[in-house]
C-alpha cells in the first residue's frame, strides 16, 4: 500500500498565531509515508485546522520543520509555497468548496492554472476531468453544468475530482464527508478510495467521526501528536 | 480561463453588477453626449458665418464688432459713412462687399437693412447658402424677408404686415410705414433666424420724416412720395467684405484699419470667433467639469458595490488561495473584474449616446439650429473611454487592495 519515503514530515513545530498569545499548537513529531492513507481524528479546538494551514504554508512555523515531498516549507518564499501548495496538494473541504458560478470543467481544472508541473501531468485536461467525474460517478453532462446548481454530495465528488487531477503527492481532506448523509457519505468514500488508490495518492483525512476509520491504513489522534497552548489570563 | 472567472462571477451578482454597469453607462453617455454638444455648438459656433473675408465697421472692439454685426447682441458705437463704404468697395483687392444697418427691432427681433446681395454672400455651416422657405426675396421697398424663428414665434405668413419699432425696445414706431412680409427663410440656426431682414432703401424710407433720431411732429410723407424719393444712404453699421485673393485679406485688413479719414475696424470672423469663444469657453468647461464629476461618482458608486461583496466573498477567495492562487492574484481578479464592468459600461454608454443622438438629432436641429453630427466615434472620445476604463481599474485597487489583505489572513480558511 505504501512505501517508506516520506511525503509529509513535520519535526518539533510550534506555532502561535500572530496576535493571538492565547493560541499557540505545537507537534512534536508526525509524518504520512508515500501512498498511505491516514484517518487523523480530532474534536473542535483540537488544532487541525492550524495543522492543515502550517501543512499548506498559507503560514509558516514559529520554530521546526514542514517538509512536504522533501522540501522544507519555510525555504520557500510566499509566492513560492502558493505554487508549491498548488502543485503538490489536492483540497478537499468540509463544504463551499467551488466556486458556484463557474462550471464543473472549470472548478476542476483551476488548480492546474496555478500549477504548470501539475498541468504538464495531464495531456488532455478536459479528457481527464471528464474521466474523472465519471469515475466519480458523476453524470456525463454535469461537466458544463454550474458548480452551484449541483447537490452537495455532486459538489463534493467534483472536489474530489479537483484535488486528484493532475496526481498531485498529497491530498488533503477537510471533513469532506460532514455535510452528507450517511449513505452519500459512503458511496462518496467508496468511489473517492477507489480513485486515490488508483492514482496512488497519498491521504490526510481529518474528521471527528471515528467510524470511518477502518477504512484507512492508520488512523492518529490529534491529542497525540499535537499539543494546544492555550495561556488563561 | 480567469476572465472567463471574473465574466461568471460578475454574471453571477447580475442584478447589482447590472445596476453598476448601467450607472457608468449612463455617466459615460451623458459624458459623451456633453462632448459631442459641446463640439457641436463649437461648430455651429465657428459656422455662423462663413465665406466672409472680413467684417467692417466703426472702430471699437473686435469681439464687440463680430457680436453686433453676426450674432445681433449690442450696438455699434458708431457708424461707418457711406462714402467710407464706396472707399472700401472701389478697393481693387475687394470681390464683393454687402452693407448692413442696424439699429431698429421689431418686437423683440432686430432689424437689418442691407442689399439683396447680401442673400447670396451671407454662407454658414460651411458655405451653406440661404434659402427661402416660402415666397421671394425683398422687391419692393417695403417688402421684407423674415428668419425662420420671427415667422415661428410671431406666427407671420407671406403678406402678413409688419410694423418696425424705431430703436430697440422703443414704444415709437414707424407705423405710417408698414412692411409686408415677403419671404420667410429656411431655418439656418445662426442669428439670421431672428433677424428681419429689410433693404438699406427701405432703412431710409422709414426714417424720413426723422431727424436726430426723433420723429419730426406732424410730418408724415406718403409712402409713394418716398417711393420716388432719392434713398441715398449716409452711413451703415457694418460691412461684409470678400476680397479676390486669399493673401490680400491681411494687407485690406491693414489699410482699413489704418484709414486717415475715418477710424475703422476690420476684423477676420474666423478669429474673431476664436476670441468669442474663449469667453464661452468658460461655460463649457464647467460643463465638462459636471458631467466629469457625474462619472467618477458612478466610479465611487463601483467601488462602494465591490467593498458591499468582498465579506460575501471571502469564501470564494479562499477557494482561490487553496487552488494556490497568489494574493495578487485575488487583486488582479477583483481590478479585471472592475475593469470588465466599466468597459461593458463604456460600451453601454456609447449606445445609449448614438441612439439618444438618433432621437434628439432632428429635435435639437429644429428648437436650437444646433446640428449634432452622428460620426463614429473620434480619437478624443476613444481616449475618454479608454481613461474611464483605466480610472476604474485604479479606483478599483481601493477594495481589491482590501481583498488581498483579508486573503492573506484568511488563507484557505474562512470563518465567518
Amino acid at each position: 500500500m505504501s512505501d517508506e519515503t516520506p511525503i509529509l514530515e513535520l519535526e518539533d513545530v510550534r506555532y502561535r498565531w500572530p496576535g493571538r498569545t492565547s493560541f499557540g499548537l505545537s507537534v512534536p513529531a508526525f509524518g504520512l509515508k508515500s501512498g498511505e492513507t491516514v484517518l487523523l481524528l480530532g474534536e473542535s479546538g483540537s488544532g487541525k485546522s492550524t495543522l492543515l494551514s502550517l501543512i499548506c504554508g498559507t503560514v509558516t512555523a514559529n520554530s521546526g520543520r514542514v517538509t512536504v515531498s522533501g522540501t522544507d516549507i519555510a525555504s520557500l518564499s510566499a509566492g513560492q509555497r502558493d505554487r508549491f501548495r498548488a502543485e503538490q496538494i489536492g483540497l478537499i473541504f468540509q463544504q463551499f468548496n467551488l466556486l458556484p458560478y463557474a462550471n464543473v470543467l472549470d472548478n476542476i481544472l483551476l488548480p492546474l492554472r496555478f500549477a504548470p508541473e501539475r498541468r504538464s501531468r495531464v495531456n488532455a485536461p478536459q479528457d481527464e476531468a471528464i474521466k474523472l467525474c465519471q469515475d466519480l460517478g458523476l453524470p456525463r453532462d454535469v461537466i458544463n453544468a454550474r458548480a452551484g446548481t449541483l447537490s452537495v454530495g455532486q459538489q463534493q465528488r467534483v472536489a474530489a475530482a479537483r484535488a486528484l487531477i493532475g496526481q498531485p503527492s498529497l491530498i488533503i481532506a477537510d471533513e469532506p464527508t460532514s455535510s452528507l448523509d450517511a449513505a452519500t457519505q459512503i458511496t462518496f468514500l467508496d468511489l473517492f478510495f477507489v480513485q486515490s488508490r488508483v492514482h496512488g495518492t497519498t491521504l490526510l483525512m481529518v474528521s471527528h467521526d471515528a467510524r470511518l476509520a477502518e477504512q484507512f491504513d492508520r488512523v492518529v489522534q490529534m491529542s497525540d501528536i499535537a499539543k494546544v497552548e492555550r495561556e488563561t489570563s | 480561463m480567469i476572465l472567463r472567472l471574473a465574466f461568471g462571477s460578475l454574471m453571477a451578482r447580475a442584478l447589482t453588477v447590472g445596476m453598476t454597469i448601467l450607472a457608468i453607462a449612463l455617466s459615460v453617455a451623458l459624458f459623451l453626449g456633453v462632448e459631442k454638444v459641446r463640439t457641436g455648438a463649437k461648430a455651429s459656433f465657428a459656422d455662423t458665418i462663413s465665406g466672409t473675408d472680413l467684417i467692417v465697421g466703426a472702430r471699437s472692439g473686435s469681439v464687440q464688432l463680430l457680436l453686433y454685426s453676426v450674432f445681433r447682441i449690442g450696438n455699434a458705437t458708431n457708424n461707418l459713412t457711406w462714402e467710407s463704404y464706396q472707399d472700401i468697395a472701389a478697393r481693387p483687392e475687394v470681390d464683393w462687399i454687402v452693407p448692413i444697418s442696424l439699429g431698429d427691432s421689431h418686437h423683440q427681433f432686430r432689424v437689418m437693412g442691407t442689399t439683396t446681395a447680401f442673400f447670396d454672400r451671407y454662407k454658414y455651416r460651411s458655405g451653406q447658402s440661404l434659402e427661402v422657405r416660402d415666397g421671394a426675396i425683398m422687391s419692393d421697398l417695403f417688402d421684407t424677408v423674415i428668419g425662420a424663428d420671427v415667422a415661428a414665434t410671431l406666427g407671420y405668413e407671406i403678406n402678413d404686415p409688419i410694423v418696425v419699432a424705431h430703436g430697440l425696445a422703443s414704444f415709437t414706431e414707424h407705423d405710417d410705414q408698414p412692411f409686408r412680409v415677403s419671404g420667410i427663410l429656411e431655418k439656418t440656426g445662426t442669428p439670421v433666424d431672428r433677424t428681419v431682414i429689410v433693404s438699406l432703401k427701405a432703412i431710409e424710407a422709414i426714417h424720413v420724416d426723422w431727424k436726430s433720431g426723433a420723429k419730426t411732429s406732424g410730418k408724415s410723407t406718403a409712402a409713394h412720395v418716398i417711393r420716388e424719393m432719392e434713398l441715398q444712404p449716409q452711413a451703415v453699421t457694418a460691412a461684409f467684405v470678400g476680397v479676390k485673393g486669399r493673401l490680400q485679406v491681411f494687407g485690406l485688413q491693414r489699410s482699413i484699419n489704418e484709414y486717415k479719414q475715418e477710424p475703422l475696424l476690420a476684423v477676420l470672423p474666423g478669429v474673431a470667433l476664436q476670441e468669442l469663444w474663449q469667453i464661452v469657453g468658460i461655460a463649457e468647461t464647467a460643463l465638462i467639469a459636471v458631467s466629469g464629476m457625474v462619472v467618477i461618482t458612478a466610479l465611487i458608486g463601483m467601488m462602494a458595490t465591490i467593498f458591499s461583496s468582498l465579506n460575501e466573498r471571502r469564501r470564494e477567495m479562499a477557494i482561490f488561495r487553496a487552488m494556490g492562487a497568489r494574493p495578487r492574484v485575488i487583486l488582479g481578479l477583483l481590478v479585471l473584474e472592475a475593469s470588465l464592468m466599466t468597459a461593458i459600461g463604456a460600451i453601454l454608454g456609447l449606445m445609449f449616446l448614438y441612439i439618444g443622438l438618433f432621437i434628439v438629432q432632428p429635435l435639437v436641429d429644429s428648437a436650437f439650429g444646433l446640428w449634432l453630427p452622428i460620426d463614429p466615434p473620434t480619437l478624443r472620445e476613444v481616449w475618454v473611454l479608454l481613461s474611464v476604463i483605466a480610472a476604474s481599474a485604479i479606483v478599483s485597487l481601493v477594495p481589491a487592495l482590501r481583498a488581498y489583505r483579508l486573503s492573506l489572513a484568511d488563507g484557505m480558511m474562512v470563518k465567518i
